[in-house]
């Protein structure tokens, strides 16, 4: 399919993003080697992307690796997920004082960063347009994000590579990203050549665009990106077959291999922390020695604790068994009734972080192999 | 003298049974009446009658050392009375104290045991009839034993 | 700023997370381990409108916040009832509160009982320990305009007679030829005259045309699965079966994900519920 506005950026002129990006206000976040890994962090130039870096992912594994190359995206998915940013881990809600024996709530007056993300890619663009269903779409809006969503400048990049733990292709939200960007990159590094296939999204993106030296990309670039963003489609990790999902998991609430999963299943949280469309969150209330100053600070929450579900008397979900349901039957089936979409992008960010490997697409696959009540 | 028949015919306990089984009942009923504060039985006695309740309420009480008497519960319009008459010891197991002035039809057990041996058909209804009393009694004190409004610690 | 972007359409509350200040006009014990507080608008005079059935959060400065139902009467706008047991730690705090002191309050949420579905219809209001706090708007409503209902009745079942809610109320109701009230306790001493035995056991006897019946029932979950097990055998239909459900809640409006239960956010498309709507997920242990 002819694409209409598709461009060229050498890698020489690739820098100049940054400039044009910091001269529009943005603080430039995005991939960064750190702590044995790529995380997503503030970005002074393009020296601090992870460059000639990779990284080699499989269920319960994580390893950083040297490429052959020098891709700066040449990696797969970051422990991170863009929520970090929209959706802050630690926030504070409200601020109350007592003044003269009274409580006063104080105007919260933050400005909230204009963030660029550079480096998002097709799973996590449709994680940011989930979590837009969620926070902004329902009845109620939460400010927080709408804050810091709305002027986000988003630089998606293709992935040029699949992960082991990928299945973007399943869940029919990658490889390519097709909306949602201001600019999405293919990396193409081929013989003495480096450069970047763009594709502009928005009129901000074209803006920006212009303040790179750049030129119409040629059809025999354009067909290129095409090859290796096929060649990624089928070289996924992972594949989740989807068919009937919603009433797979709707019939099988009482499944026996529930309690397979829950005997592995740590409740750590960790597939929930990572996941990139996971929202829930708790509040915290925080007292100054003097009593006089109380603050409520929204953090980050996981439905694997016990103390999520509690109510006077106790927790609903009790086991591991139940909680591990929960999750997953949240995630590829109550979503759906919720907001119109699975709650899945296949990034398989929960597979590789899980600590002892826990696989989705395995846990369906074995619940849709022993189903004990046929859908229809 | 009134025949008895249509009262019994009125209470929920006989609701649709056939007349010649009803016959059978009058023969062994007896209309009576409790004060407010009088047992109509107590634990430990014959149980040699069992009542339907027509008016009124009665307390299921058992003796308690440090609370007291503790009901367990109160009958009142529509409800049966006594069950102790249907198996050997035939002893009542609480005390039934009147709280409201009681009617009631009383049945003598022991013509009514005579006739359920001697009809099984009329025996066999009758039982189911209780077996319905006895499944609706033991549901609400399953519930009444979840202590479902306790505060938990 | 907690700025509301023009790029997403407006809301009734742009600030649902941001608590308005209440006074505490009174408290006082309802039972050994319950009590009421009335709460009057300490930072503007904006009249509190709710429906039936709905809660708020309230919030104890520094202590934290519960999700409590609104019990008083939705036409008496200018006070705020809520009445809560004291089994945790804001709840606990909330019992302490003096005539004068300021908390924070966010609401209403939820779903409300939808009494006017209920016009011209019987009615059966099921209570059940505490479960009465979120009904008695109901019967405020109903009363405020009596003649539009059918026969209206008040089963309430508690623990003990100690424990039951609003005495001299239920007293004042008792009295009134257009309600019948049958109130029953788990367990009865000799003080007490009334019935002893569970609030199902009320139900086979209530006054009511089943086919044109609505029961409104809250109180813990077990004692809501048998109320229906009774109001089935009855004849009330499903739809006509409407419930109040409970679940861990921290944000109120459906964002924090605590309150889950199945595809559903109690918060929001509940607490109250059709049993219709939730037969299968009702069914389902630990959802």
């Amino acid at each position: 399919m002819d694409k209409p506005s598709n461009f060229v950026v050498e890698r020489a002129a690739f820098p100049q993003l940054f400039a044009a990006l910091d001269t529009r206000g943005y603080t430039i976040v995005g991939p960064t080697v750190r702590d044995g890994a790529i995380v997503y962090d503030a970005l002074r130039g393009v020296d601090d992307l992870p460059i000639g870096w990779t990284d080699a992912q499989d269920g319960g594994v994580y390893r950083l690796a040297r490429r052959a190359d020098a891709a700066l995206f040449g990696y797969n998915t970051s422990p991170h997920a863009w929520k970090k940013f929209l959706y802050p881990p630690a926030v504070r809600l409200t601020h109350a004082r007592r003044e003269n024996g009274a409580w006063r709530v104080m105007e919260n007056d933050d400005a909230p960063p204009r963030y660029a993300f550079l480096g998002v890619r097709a799973c996590d663009l449709a994680a940011i347009e989930i979590q837009d269903k969620v926070f902004l779409q329902g009845a109620y809006q939460d400010s927080i994000y709408a804050a810091r969503r709305e002027p986000a400048f988003i630089l998606a990049v293709n992935c040029a590579q699949a992960g082991g733990t990928c299945f973007c292709a399943s869940m029919g939200t990658g490889p390519r990203a097709t909306q949602g960007f201001d600019l999405a990159l293919t990396e193409i590094l081929e013989a003495e050549q480096h450069y970047f296939l763009v594709q502009v999204g928005t009129e901000r993106g074209a803006e920006v665009l212009n303040e790179l030296a750049h030129r119409q990309a040629t059809d025999e670039e354009m067909a290129r990106a095409e090859k290796i963003l096929l060649e990624t489609a089928q070289h996924m990790g992972r594949t989740l077959d989807t068919r009937d999902l919603k009433a797979l998991l709707y019939q099988n609430y009482e499944h026996p291999h529930w309690n397979a999963v829950a005997a592995r299943c740590l409740a750590c949280a960790n597939c929930t922390l990572v996941c990139p469309t996971c929202f829930c969150s708790t509040m915290e209330d925080v007292t100054d020695l003097s009593g006089e100053n109380a603050e409520r600070w929204r953090k980050w929450d996981s439905c694997f604790t016990m103390d999520f579900s509690y109510i006077h008397g106790g927790s609903v979900r009790q086991t591991h068994r139940a909680r591990y349901r929960q999750w997953l039957t949240h995630k590829l089936a109550t979503w759906i009734d919720q907001f119109g979409t699975s709650g899945c992008v296949g990034c398989g960010r929960c597979i590789t972080w899980c600590p002892v490997a826990i696989d989705l697409t395995a846990e369906v696959r074995a619940l849709r192999d022993t189903e004990t009540i046929k859908g229809a | 003298m009134q025949t008895l028949e249509p009262i019994l015919a009125e209470h929920p306990f006989l609701q649709g049974l056939a007349p010649e089984y009803m016959q059978l009942l009058v023969s062994c009923a007896s209309n009576v009446r409790f004060n407010s504060g009088e047992y109509i039985f107590q634990t430990g006695q014959a149980a040699d009658k069992f009542y339907i309740v027509r008016q009124g309420k009665v307390a299921l009480e058992t003796p308690s050392p440090t609370h007291g008497e503790l009901t367990i519960l109160t009958v009142g319009p529509g409800d049966v009375l006594g069950w102790s008459w249907l198996v050997s010891p035939y002893r009542w197991h609480f005390d039934a104290r009147v709280l409201e002035v009681t009617r009631a039809i009383a049945f003598d057990a022991r013509c009514l045991r005579d006739k359920c041996d001697a009809n099984h058909d009329l025996g066999y209804e009758m039982m189911k009839r209780f077996a319905q009393v006895f499944i609706e009694r033991l549901e609400a004190t399953r519930l009444q034993l979840l202590d479902v409004y306790a505060v938990h610690t | 700023m907690l700025s509301t972007l023009d790029s997403f359409p407006a809301r009734a509350d742009a600030h649902p997370m941001q608590p308005r200040l209440y006074r505490a006009h009174k408290r006082h014990r309802e039972t050994p381990d319950t009590f009421t507080l009335e709460l009057e608008a300490a930072q503007d005079d904006a009249p509190f409108t709710f429906a039936p059935g709905q809660f708020n959060m309230l919030y104890v400065f520094g202590v934290g916040e519960v999700p409590i139902s609104i019990c008083g009467d939705p036409k008496r706008s200018n006070l705020l009832l809520h009445t809560t047991r004291d089994v945790g730690m804001v709840t606990h705090a909330l019992s302490r509160i003096k005539r004068g002191d300021v908390i924070g309050v966010r609401g209403p949420f939820g779903t409300g009982w939808d009494v006017e579905r209920a016009v011209t219809r019987d009615v059966l209001i099921v209570a059940g320990g505490i479960g009465l706090a979120p009904l008695r708007p109901v019967l405020y409503s109903i009363l405020a305009q009596r003649e539009r209902f059918g026969h209206v009745s008040l089963l309430y079942g508690a623990r003990m007679p100690e424990e039951l809610l609003y005495m001299p109320e239920l007293q004042k109701w008792r009295a009134r030829l257009d309600l019948d009230v049958a109130v029953t306790v788990d367990r009865g001493t000799r003080h007490w005259r009334g019935d002893v035995g569970v609030v199902t056991t009320l139900i086979p006897k209530a006054a009511c045309d089943p086919a044109r019946t609505t029961a409104f029932v809250c109180g813990p979950e077990v004692m809501m699965r048998f109320t229906i097990f009774e109001l089935q055998k009855r004849g009330v239909s499903d739809e006509n079966i409407v419930l109040s459900m409970e679940r861990n809640m921290k944000c109120g409006i459906g964002l924090c994900g605590h309150c889950q239960w199945g595809p559903h956010f109690i918060c929001r498309q509940g607490p109250v519920f059709r049993y219709n709507e939730i037969r299968d997920w009702f069914a389902l242990k630990e959802i």
